[in-house]
Parts: C-alpha cells; structure tokens; sequence
C-alpha cells in the first residue's frame, strides 16, 4: 500500500469535471457507479473536442491534410491501446463498438465456423449477459453444449468442477475477469493454461478488469480479450477486441461494408487486412481519439496504483458496510475482489435504497445488473451496488453509510 | 423524497391490504418487470353484472410497485370492467399521489398493466395498455 501515498486522489478529482458537480444545492455528487460507466476526465473531453475543432474528416484514403490527421489520430489511438495491454502488435487490436460487439464478434464468426452440434462452450454462472446471450444465440443455430463453472457461496469460481468440465474437451472458455456484481476477480491466467491444456480456446470477458488493474494479453496468453472504453475513463460507444493473429485472420469477416475490403467486384470481394477486415463502415473516430487520451490518463496514473488506491477503498466500505445491521455483501472477501459491493437490505427493494440515495447525491446502481442467472442462484431479485474508481474517496463511503442509515430510518428496518 | 415515500406508500408497503390469492377467481393474471424483476398478479372475483367483488394481488417488489398494486387493487372494488379498462396511467398516479421519473414510472404503472391485461383476457402485458 506504499504507493497509495503517493495516489493524490484528491488531484484526481479535479481532472473529472462532472465530480464537482451539486446535484442539487448543497448536495455534491457522491458517483459510486464506475462499473457501470466511468467518468471523464478534462484530457478525454478536450481531446475529442479538439479532435471535432481542428481535424475531424473521414479516416483512410483521404489525400487531404485533415483526412491524413484524422487517419493518424485513429491509428495513434490503436497504437496506445496496444500498448496498454501488451499486445505483440497493434493489428491485433480490433475497435467496435463496446465489449457485447466484441464477444458477438467471436461467437458470429469464429464460432460459426468453428464449432459444430455438439461442441462444448464453457461459461461461468457469474456471466455478465453480453458473454451469455451471444452463445445462446449461436447455440440455437449450432446446438451447442454450454457448461457453467459453478460460483460457491465465497463468491470463488469452483476450479476442481471447472477441471471435471475441461474433460468434455470444449471448444472454448469464454469467461469474465471480474465479475460486474460479486467483484470477483477471477485466476484468468490459471483458467487459460487449463484451457489451453485440454484443447480450447479462451475468451476473456476483461470490462471490469482492464479499466482497473493491470491486464498483460502475453502475460495471461489469452486468444481473445474484449473490453470497452467508457468503463475506462474514455467515451461510449468503442470499445476492442484483442484477438491471437493466426486466429483473427482465419476468421471470417464480421459485418461487411468499407474499409473492410481489399477488392470489391459485383459478385465478390477480397476482405481487407487486420484489422480493417473487422472495422466495416466509418468507425467511431473522435471516441477513438478520446480513448486514446483515456488510456493515456491511466497509464499516467499508473494502473497499480489505481488498483492499489480500489483495493484499500474496497476494504474500508466492506468493513463499513457489515456494520450496519441488516446489510447482506455479497461475493468475496476484499482480497480477491475489485471495487465492487453489492448489497442487499432485509426488508427493502435495491430500488427503494437507490431512490434514497440519490437525495443524498450518491449514485448507486440497483437491479441484477445485467446478470439474472447469478442472482437467481443467490435467490435474490435484485441487488443495490456500490463501486469504486480511481476518483472515489473513503468520505464518499462514508457518506454512502450514512444514508444507508437514513433508509433504514425512513422504512423503519 | 418526503414526497415520493410518504407515509401512505410506506405504510401499503409494509402492510398492505389487498395481498394474497382468490381461488377460485374470475380472472387472474401476472407479470415482470425486466428492468428489476418486480413482479405481480392480481386475481379478481366479478358478480354477473361485470362488476368486481373481490379482488387481491401477490408479487415482489420495491415500494413503488408493490404499494402501488395494493392501492390500485383497492380502488377498483365495485367498479365495472369496462371502468377498469378505462384507467390510465393519471388516474394510478393520482391513486398514488407522487411525481414518478421515467425509471419509477414502470415500477408504479406494473400493476396496471397486469391489471389491464387480465380484464382484457391478453396474452401478455404490452406497455401500449398503460401509455
């Protein structure tokens, strides 16, 4: 924790405009929803509005000096993406719109090809839907088998059931890196090197975990990756898939349009090289400028750092958080979870804890985020959750206590 | 927020009135709300004139949606079918007594649209029954 000293959280803050924002008179914003999109700080902002002031025209192909610029941004933006998690090259990096394109862009292509009734695809009960819904659908066509690694009551993913599944010898191990409900950080890298044994691949579901601890692609020797920007202090509406060469160019395109081509003839074309192969159409080029400066904001900061400044604030609202009578945290102990606590109140509807809140200027989120089966296996409709950033404070948390108590007033629980 | 959850939402939420099953009943019907899982039935008991009798609802919920149920469910007794297809999303409003967001509105305007389904005889719930 010797870095958290060094972690001026409080400068943070003032890069991030919207955090000094009163959402009312004399209510500031208490933003404890980063899970489900992060905020954005000056640099990000400036860089996409600069980017609309001074360079903005259609990238490739263009000769004039603004098409050159804004082609050399978007590629530059590439290029920092790579860097940030590893990759061995930049063509390996695929922009889409967010991380549910990027797995429906394995599933649609390489899992149309490769994977016929019958085939195994392992999951986990902790799936965010975007990495459940996409193989139910190539599943309806395909008839595929779906086995789930089982989640305990820890939280944990249940490896030695995990190990029984890998006999099956599945096709692929699609799985998160951290899950968006429990915080679960997952042994990925552990995962991998078991897939990678029996024969399958691995696509990791990386949201939640590229935006808040360091992600090395070589390192976890992942196939594919897939995560968004705007969980990462960058704009909506980009995001990557990281894939392995030799498997992205045996796959067969996505969606069809420009740029995607190499030769286009009445009848046929010949697809275009990685990674404009996967970018059909004019991509989201001022996002990938700003996602460009977002990961430049990060690496700046420093990604342990963050993880070390999360991992501290994580621990201090868990142990607040289980004072309070009635409060149920769900998932595993601080240590291997990232800034994540979802609760649950005896007595009160997330949705009622959430309303609450929100007179106070604390933003939480409510509902089964995105992830039913998971709740239905705790038997729960729904969960109020808390989660924590770069920019989040531990008066913040101290904050979300005390209206917590305030709910428990108002309904008298 | 005194508003929102003032003392006739919280005491209906708490003890509501109307909760339980009729069975046998005249009409029955249920359904969810994707967004956050809430879910209700109401079942009714209705006289040969078409007007109903009885009437109670069953679900899971925030405050919102389950107070609302149970108000809603009360103020239809003795009402014809035909007044009960007629209500609109302002008269369970009024019922309620609160300003709701887009968000909250769902949660409040559930049971209506079981409500409506059910009298209608309706497959499924369609948002188009409580616009």
């Amino acid at each position: 924790m010797t870095q958290t000293n060094s972690f001026d959280v409080e400068r943070i803050r003032r890069d991030f405009p919207i955090l000094s924002r009163e959402l009312r008179p004399g209510v500031p914003l208490v933003y404890l929803d980063s899970t489900a999109t992060s905020q954005k700080p000056l640099a990000v902002i400036e860089a996409m509005d600069n980017f609309y002031r001074q360079s903005n025209a259609n990238i490739h192909r263009g000769i004039h000096t603004l098409a050159e610029e804004s082609t050399a941004l978007y590629e530059e933006a590439r290029n920092k993406v790579a860097r940030f998690i590893n990759a061995p090259s930049a063509r390996q990096v695929i922009f889409t719109r967010n991380t549910t394109e990027s797995i429906n862009l394995v599933s649609l292509t390489w899992g149309r090809v490769n994977l016929k009734p019958g085939d195994v695809v392992i999951l986990t009960e902790m799936e965010h839907h975007s990495n459940l819904v996409p193989w139910h659908i190539l599943s309806a066509e395909r008839d595929l088998r779906l086995e789930f690694i089982p989640v305990g009551e820890d939280g944990l993913l249940d490896l030695v059931e995990y190990q029984r599944l890998l006999e099956l010898k599945p096709k692929m191990v699609s799985f998160t890196h951290m899950s968006n409900v429990l915080g679960t950080i997952t042994p990925a890298q552990e995962i991998i090197r078991l897939a990678h044994a029996a024969g399958a691949l691995t696509l990791v579901d990386g949201a939640q975990s590229v935006p808040h601890f360091p992600v090395d692609v070589q390192a976890l020797d992942a196939d594919f990756l897939a995560f968004s920007a705007h969980k990462m202090v960058g704009p909506s509406g980009i995001g990557v898939l990281y894939g392995r060469k030799e498997l992205l160019e045996q796959m067969p395109p996505f969606l069809g349009g420009g740029d995607m081509i190499k030769t286009v003839h009445l009848r046929s074309f010949v697809p275009n090289s990685l990674p404009h192969k996967f970018e059909a159409g004019t991509p989201a080029i001022a996002e990938a400028v700003g996602f460009g400066a977002a990961v430049d904001y990060l690496t700046q900061t420093g990604m342990q750092a963050i993880a070390e400044h999360e991992h501290a604030l994580t621990a201090y609202a868990l142990e607040r958080l289980e004072e309070v009578p009635g409060v149920k945290v769900f998932g595993p102990t601080a240590e291997h979870k990232g800034g994540v606590a979802s609760f649950y109140m005896d007595g009160l509807h997330p949705h009622d804890i959430a309303q609450v809140l929100d007179r106070d200027g604390i933003a939480v989120r409510a509902g089964h985020h995105c992830a039913q089966p998971l709740h239905e296996k705790y038997g729960i409709p729904a969960t109020a959750r808390a989660s924590f950033y770069l920019y989040n404070t531990r008066q913040e948390v101290d904050r979300l206590i005390e209206s917590i108590y305030k709910v428990k007033h108002m309904f008298g629980v | 927020m005194d508003d929102l959850y003032r003392e006739l939402i919280i005491d209906r939420y708490k003890s509501p009135v109307y909760r339980g099953y009729l069975d046998p009943h005249d009409i029955s019907f249920e359904d969810d709300n994707p967004l956050c899982g809430d879910h209700i039935r109401i079942d009714l008991r209705v006289d040969e004139n078409d007007v109903v009798r009885e009437a109670a609802f069953d679900g899971h919920g925030c405050a919102i949606s389950q107070a609302s149920a149970d108000l809603l469910v009360e103020s239809i007794l003795g009402n014809t079918l035909d007044e009960v297809r007629a209500l609109t999303k302002d008269d369970l409003l009024e019922l309620l007594g609160i300003e709701l967001g887009p968000v909250r509105l769902k949660c409040a305007l559930l049971s209506l649209k079981v409500l409506k389904a059910g009298v209608y005889g309706l497959g499924e719930a369609s948002d188009d029954l409580v616009d």
